[in-house]
């Protein structure tokens, strides 16, 4: 009995995996797992393709279909003879109105551009760490040139003012080594008045010195008014912020209670009346001729009542330090000023970042309230001018989707750089 | 520099808080630019067109009260108001001169503290509804949603029409015409109601204009002027003559095209006075002897400006009815020229 056994078939090496079942693996899996995974998401699921393909149906041959070269509503609608279509004519012939409003003059078209190009441009470095830090001398320069460019006249105002704060800089750098925050912060105002001053004369002997056509603060509009607005008031809102959340941390009483009077009267008023107030009341208070701009008087009560928002935001990032902070700084030996400077605020800020990027967005689209002070911002210029013109009384979708447009790029935008922003901050390394 | 102008400005406000009506005819040269308040836009009435020029009737009236003073029909600041801060701006003189669609009503004339110069759009409330309501007059309209503009007198008298016939109605409110034209086409309310006016002219561009009809009820007066502020007597004269210089150069035949010719001086002694070549008006006013010259050049008389801006050969299409001159059977009337 040596025959061995008979063995028919020895494997030698491990059976391939066979493919998953197709119902789990791949797109049916995804779709399995995020679409359809119990009843009720999928009856959510159903309904939602059906209103998206309904959108998508009716809107597409609307937009194909749409006119570009007529003059007017009526000739867009005998162009389409009855059948469905936009009429984009409408933003063929105003696009320059919507975004710079209707009386910034045309062949300066060049300057509000280029200020936002260069916007991008100065705001880069203070968004970006690893961009190279002397770009930040330009975006020091950057205010002074974006006043220039957009509202023209010699470049010698700007350049006294710029000045005046570089002297006023240097003043309280020498006298705060000398005698302390308070006295040099003094001597720093001090100074920049007096530079102003003396500017004054400078400017008003040269007004044609390297000068751009001024254009008047009324004739600003369109998506260009919004940026302005939504820009100036929100980089004038940070540091009146942190001054408000600091006064409202302090132990002396006046100033503690002129920090929350200001912050809780301002956060229990609407921006809406703010605005009225701006327009109506305070043309009261200046004889005519004398009015005190109404963009500067906006953008004062814009950028007061965000940074009694920012003010809150910063407050809670100031809580959320441990104690032992703000004892080590004291045990360093450090006063009040540095402590803060150097130890509790670039700690707090950080964390308040996210919040303030959600109310820098909120205030962006708070811009358009200006409309109902009969400013001309983007949806002023819609509301009023363009859709109550004799040839394009009756356009909505148009206007109105070309505004929803520009405004999600910005805030669609400013949204995703601040989630980058926080994987970059996170210090929990998982 | 800012700093000390910005509080210059106000040690000047403090000292001429009360002296902010004195002389604004001044005030308006010194400056070289008429400032003219207006509508953010009520088609054929007040618009800025592609270029960002301001066209439109309401216009006109700036235009030609500019062109009387300064000279220059284009020397305006058009500053553009809204239903709500038209009035404080005029009160707070940051506006010379109010053109803006407004009705003259006791209260606005005494209690606001302003003065009508005159009277350039007869106007009166109607209501628009569509064919297939079946509808015929504003009295079987009980019960209906109307879409309304809030902030105007077309609000009020709604309000008083209803109470008055006994019906009932439920308001929408709306802030701009063209918002209220779009409810309505949408079917959001079934009634719009505005001034006739806005009425024919929001309809004009409609999709389907013959399926909707404007009922032939007119439930309000609604004289529509312009207006000065109370107290600068000789201003308000201005802006009233320079008005009635347009509607009196219809009555005469004075147009554009033949003011040239005829201010070389004709036999009609009226005419004379009204282009300077006779009498000493223009002085009267504190201006030159040929400031309505001036003025009916610059955009035609009330007739032309009437039919360039609103009348039946435009996309508006309103016919003059009470807007005629009072020899064709409607209201338009100056007082003489003497």
């Amino acid at each position: 009995m040596s025959d061995t056994p008979n063995i028919g078939f020895v494997r030698h090496e491990p059976i391939p995996p066979s493919a998953p079942p197709i119902q789990q693996a791949g797109v049916v899996k995804w779709i399995r797992e995020n679409l359809f995974s119990n009843w009720i998401n999928s009856i959510l699921t159903i309904l939602s393709i059906y209103f998206v393909a309904k959108i998508i149906l009716a809107s597409t041959p609307w937009m194909w279909n749409g006119v570009w070269t007529t003059s007017s509503l009526r000739e867009c609608r005998e162009v389409l003879q009855g059948t469905s279509g936009a009429c984009w004519s409408v933003l063929v012939e105003r696009w320059n109105q919507m975004l710079f409003g209707f009386k910034y003059p045309v062949e300066a078209y060049w300057r509000p551009t280029l200020t936002f190009g260069l916007l991008l441009v100065c705001i880069a470095p203070i968004l970006f760490q690893k961009l190279p830090r002397n770009m930040l001398m330009f975006s020091a320069i950057y205010p002074f040139l974006a006043f220039w460019l957009i509202w023209g006249g010699t470049l010698l105002t700007p350049v006294v003012v710029a000045l005046s704060l570089i002297a006023g800089y240097l003043a309280f750098v020498k006298m705060e080594r000398l005698t302390g925050f308070a006295t040099g912060l003094l001597t720093g105002v001090v100074a920049v008045a007096l530079v102003l001053y003396l500017g004054s004369f400078v400017t008003a002997a040269l007004p044609e010195f390297i000068a751009l056509e001024p254009v008047a603060s009324r004739d600003m509009g369109g998506f260009m008014l919004n940026l302005i607005l939504g820009t100036v008031c929100v980089s004038l809102s940070i540091p009146l912020g942190v001054v408000l959340a600091l006064g409202r941390q302090s132990n002396m009483p006046i100033i503690k209670g002129i920090c929350v009077v200001f912050i809780e009267f301002i956060r229990g008023v609407p921006l809406i009346t703010l605005l009225f107030v701006a327009n109506v009341v305070l043309s009261y208070f200046f004889p005519p001729g004398t009015n005190l701009d109404l963009i500067l008087r906006v953008i004062i009560m814009i950028t007061l009542f965000s940074a009694a928002y920012i003010a809150e935001v910063i407050r809670g990032g100031l809580a959320a330090l441990p104690r032992g902070q703000y004892e080590a700084a004291d045990s360093l030996g450090l006063d009040y000023p540095q402590a803060m400077r150097l130890i509790i605020l670039p700690q707090a800020l950080k964390i308040s970042i996210p919040g303030i990027v959600n109310v820098a967005v909120g205030l962006f689209k708070d811009t358009t309230l200006v409309s109902v002070i009969s400013m001309f911002d983007l949806v002023g210029m819609i509301r009023g001018p363009i859709s109550s013109s004799t040839a394009w009384t009756g356009i909505y979708w148009e206007l109105y989707l070309l505004a929803i447009l520009l405004f999600f790029v910005v805030c669609y935008g400013i949204s995703q750089y601040s989630q980058w922003l926080e994987r970059q901050l996170r210090t929990d390394h998982h | 520099m800012k700093k000390t102008v910005f509080l210059g400005a106000l040690t000047v406000a403090g000292l001429a808080a009360g002296l902010v009506s004195a002389g604004t005819l001044d005030d308006v040269k010194a400056r070289g630019k008429l400032n003219c308040g207006v509508t953010t836009g009520v088609p054929g009435f007040a618009e800025p067109d592609a270029n960002g020029v301001w066209q439109g009737f309401d216009v006109a009236v700036c235009r030609a009260v500019a062109a009387a003073v300064l000279g220059d029909n284009m020397a305006v600041e058009f500053v553009p108001t809204t239903g709500k801060t038209r009035f404080t701006a005029l009160a707070s003189g940051e506006i010379d001169l109010l053109a803006r669609n407004t009705t003259w009503t006791m209260s606005r004339d005494v209690d606001l503290k302003f003065e009508f110069v005159g009277v350039n759009y007869y106007d009166g409330q109607g209501f628009m509804v569509p064919a297939s309501l079946g509808v015929s007059s504003a009295s079987e309209l009980d019960g209906a949603t109307v879409c309304i503009q809030t902030g105007t007198t077309t609000e009020l008298n709604l309000a008083d029409f209803f109470r008055a016939n006994g019906i009932s109605y439920e308001p929408v409110p709306i802030e701009t015409g063209s918002e209220a034209a779009q409810l309505f086409l949408a079917g959001s309310c079934d009634v719009y109601t505005t001034d006739r006016s806005a009425l024919a002219a929001q309809r004009a561009n409609f999709p389907n204009p013959d399926d909707y009809v404007v009922l032939p009820d007119v439930v309000s007066k609604e004289p529509l002027g312009p207006l000065v502020r109370h107290g600068d007597n000789d201003w308000g004269d201005i802006a009233r003559w320079t008005l009635n210089a347009l509607i009196t150069a219809e009555e005469l035949g004075v147009t554009s095209d033949n003011i040239a010719e005829m201010s070389a001086g004709t036999n009609n002694p009226e005419i004379n006075r009204l282009l300077g070549t006779e009498g000493t008006l223009g002085e009267m006013l504190g201006l030159d002897a040929e400031w309505a010259k001036r003025a009916i050049m610059s955009g035609g008389n009330y007739g032309e400006v009437f039919e360039s801006n609103i009348g039946a050969a435009t996309n508006i299409g309103l016919s003059r009815g009470l807007n005629a001159q009072w020899k064709d059977g409607g209201l338009i009337y100056s007082p003489p020229f003497r």
